[in-house]
């Protein structure tokens, strides 16, 4: 298959001539991790999302704990979240052209609404101004009857109009029993999403596709139910549909204004994976040790640390698992929040996969003084703050007697590692996730990647590799293209997904010895980079 | 209904200037609710005071009573260039009061005395409040550090004087030296009085098993 100006070749079965693909051995494969290995992109299939909120949120895990209840109660651990996950190569219409399709059914044209969108801005002095417009990437939340939540550039307050707008143009589709997907213009692709009781738009003129917009608009959507969790959300609006939902979010902007953020860089939100800091897995063992030792208190379901938007290790409660999209929750929590800095914290925190009806009580606190590891323990007890801080004061004590946490220091210091470590000329970058674990590794960003634009433009390429091998009307195995400046090969197994980027020069065959090697280097260094067990309390 | 949370009134700079002596113009909004903890000796007595400082908004209120529920003093902090954060404090009183059975030393500041021109709360006018629901008034600048250490004294004084009038009252396992106290909310501080000195020690005592 050959695209305009770029060539591609597209290896759509593993059964190829082009060379050795050695799939046999996933590096980073373990079968204890402490994460879903799930998928969130392959996950968001359109129908599943528009029912009911109870069908996709997990509810009642939290009550089970604080119950006590026996291992039957199996159906309500979140560990059985994947069987429903749907199988992405069932066929399924691309979105966009699902979302022309109705579009024309309802007998709008995408240039009409357009024109309907300029004319209404007008009057709209923050609308117009062409600050606003150009900003590449605006997310908006609206509540069903319209009234404005959140919008990502400008006031809402000023952009009661514009959403007015969105929520017409949804509930005119709603209206003939159909759904409103998306609105491709030129180069804006306009992506909706309606769950309980609000209505999110993203509207991009970036490199995401329709599906990884929407994948970001459930990352928001699951940030709205973090701070307020779904019951609490369902009530207000049962109780008062025009209700205005800012006021509960006073203060939440910020999660949502660094949550877009990290979805922009952090490529991370993008895969579905977790990021661990590398580490020595003796000096890992010994810092999960130490927390399963100093920790152990009834009711404590997780304890984490987290360094630079890095995990550096994660003790769970037996039966439960953490979602990596949870994880980015309370990432984005931590990066975005300053307070904690001050002084230990004790904050509400709803954890959408893992609980959507309920709270978890965390226990924040930052372990060393510049404030960059960050441990959290979080509890189903609102009153255990007192045990919880004994512990953090014991875990404190022993990690720096063993020199851990001078281990995660310097670990920080140097960095994460440079792709020159893994001794492949032409290879400038790559982005590996180990599937079973839902972790994922990546170098460095060096020259020219860590010039201003062009770690976005790296960004951009990863996505568009993303793109094409999910894209849920054709997926692809593996996608050789070849670029202006340089080549790209994605690669998606059962066990792993591999992006590398290589210099323009490189060839097919070059690039696929090269990732066999690049897998062997991985697979050498997986206890650093990877967490491969699984500790409990 | 005009809840409008009593955000932004400084709490957290009030506790941060006292406890750790500094004023940040930066200082972002408290998520959930921050804990600190001062000791001092006051009148021959090792005073700890354990100060939570509790987010002022809206969807943080109903975590509230987790804090007050076993304090000893609640402070009670307004912005005196806004009436609407005066007006919140009754509602708070009410609560505490409603809630909070053992005796409770309540204290009201008045925070950002800084911006005398852009004041809405007179003086006389929470003065005369704060008599009237017998609780100790200061006004403070975080900024320019004034009325905090005295506050933080009064309050202090007061807790003692509370545990020799009372020795037996809910505040109950006091020891003689110690004394802890909770502030906490958009507006209030708490003290509680459990005796922390097992609690210090066992640590160390552990400490030497390894």
């Amino acid at each position: 298959m050959a695209a305009l100006g770029e060539a591609e070749q597209v290896v759509a079965t593993t059964d190829s001539d082009q060379g050795d693909f050695n799939e046999a051995e996933a590096p980073g494969k373990s079968d204890d991790a402490p994460f879903f290995p799930s998928d969130s992109i392959e996950e968001l299939i359109y129908d599943d999302l528009t029912e009911a909120d109870h069908q996709t949120l997990h509810k009642g895990t939290i009550h089970s704990i604080v119950r006590q209840t026996s291992y039957d109660s199996r159906s309500e651990t979140p560990n059985t979240v994947d069987q429903d996950t749907p199988d992405i190569s069932a066929g399924e219409e691309s979105l966009e052209d699902s979302a022309e399709t109705q579009v024309n059914s309802n007998s709008i044209s995408v240039g009409e609404q357009e024109e309907c969108l300029d004319a209404e801005v007008e009057d709209e002095e923050d609308v117009n101004s062409p600050n606003w417009k150009n900003q590449k990437k605006h997310v908006f939340i609206l509540s069903e009857s319209g009234k404005p939540v959140y919008s990502r550039h400008g006031h809402e307050d000023k952009l009661v109009t514009i959403m007015g707008v969105m929520q017409a143009l949804v509930s005119f589709v709603q209206d003939s029993k159909d759904s409103l997907r998306s609105i491709v213009a030129g180069k804006h692709k306009f992506v909706f999403l309606v769950r309980d009781h609000l209505i999110l738009v993203g509207v991009t003129r970036g490199t995401d596709s329709t599906q990884q917009m929407l994948l970001q608009l459930m990352y928001v959507y699951n940030q709205v139910i973090s701070v307020l969790t779904h019951s609490q959300l369902s009530k207000i609006f049962k109780q008062r549909r025009n209700y205005d939902l800012r006021r509960l979010l006073t203060g939440a902007e910020k999660f949502f204004d660094n949550l877009l953020n990290l979805m922009d860089s952090e490529p991370g939100l993008l895969l579905s994976a977790v990021r661990c800091l590398p580490l020595d897995n003796q000096v890992r063992d010994i810092i999960a040790q130490t927390i399963v030792q100093n920790a152990k208190v009834k009711d404590l379901v997780f304890a984490l640390i987290i360094a630079k938007n890095q995990l550096v290790t994660l003790v769970r409660m037996k039966k439960y698992y953490l979602h990596s999209m949870d994880l980015h929750l309370i990432i984005n929590l931590v990066n975005a929040s300053e307070s904690f800095k001050e002084a230990e914290s004790w904050t509400p925190i709803c954890l959408p996969k893992f609980d959507a009806s309920g709270y978890l009580q965390a226990h924040v606190s930052y372990l060393d003084s510049d404030c960059q590891v960050c441990l959290l323990l979080l509890s189903v007890d609102r009153d255990s703050f007192f045990t919880l801080s004994e512990c953090k004061d014991k875990i404190k004590t022993r990690l720096t007697r063993y020199n851990a946490l001078e281990a995660i220091d310097s670990s920080l210091r140097r960095k994460s590692y440079s792709t020159q470590q893994c001794g492949i000329t032409d290879l400038r970058h790559f982005l590996y996730k180990a599937r079973s674990t839902a972790q994922y590794t990546s170098p460095e960003l060096e020259a020219p990647y860590c010039l201003p634009g062009e770690d976005e433009r790296l960004f951009g390429m990863y996505q568009y590799l993303h793109h094409r091998i999910h894209t849920s009307g054709r997926p692809l195995k593996i996608l050789f293209h070849v670029g202006q400046y340089e080549t790209l090969l994605g690669w998606v197994t059962q066990g792993f997904e591999l992006y590398a980027v290589f210099g323009p020069l490189v060839t097919k065959t070059g690039a696929i010895h090269a990732v066999n090697k690049l897998l062997r280097w991985i697979k050498r260094e997986e206890d650093r980079l990877f967490i491969l067990n699984s500790p409990t309390f | 209904m005009n809840v409008i949370p009593n955000t932004g009134v400084g709490k957290t700079s009030v506790v941060i200037r006292y406890v750790g002596g500094m004023f940040s113009k930066a200082v972002s909004p408290t998520i959930g609710a921050s804990f600190f903890t001062y000791k001092m000796t006051l009148d021959s007595y090792r005073v700890k005071l354990q100060v939570w400082d509790t987010a002022g908004q809206e969807r943080f209120r109903s975590m509230a009573p987790m804090y007050y529920r076993k304090a000893n003093a609640a402070m009670l902090v307004y912005d005196i260039t806004s009436l609407e954060s005066f007006y919140d404090i009754k509602d708070w009183v009410k609560e505490l009061k409603k809630n909070v059975d053992t005796p409770i030393v309540m204290c009201l500041l008045g925070n950002k005395s800084d911006l005398e021109s852009g004041r809405k709360v007179s003086t006389a006018d929470a003065a005369e409040y704060a008599n009237s629901i017998d609780a100790l008034f200061f006004e403070t600048s975080a900024l320019k550090n004034t009325g905090i250490e005295d506050a933080f004294l009064q309050v202090s004084r007061q807790l003692i004087k509370f545990y020799e009038t009372y020795p037996n009252s809910g505040l109950g396992i006091l020891s003689p030296q110690q004394d802890v106290t909770d502030i906490f909310s958009s507006s209030s501080e708490n003290v509680r009085l459990p005796t922390r000195e097992n609690q210090q020690k066992t640590p160390e005592a552990e400490g030497c098993g390894c």
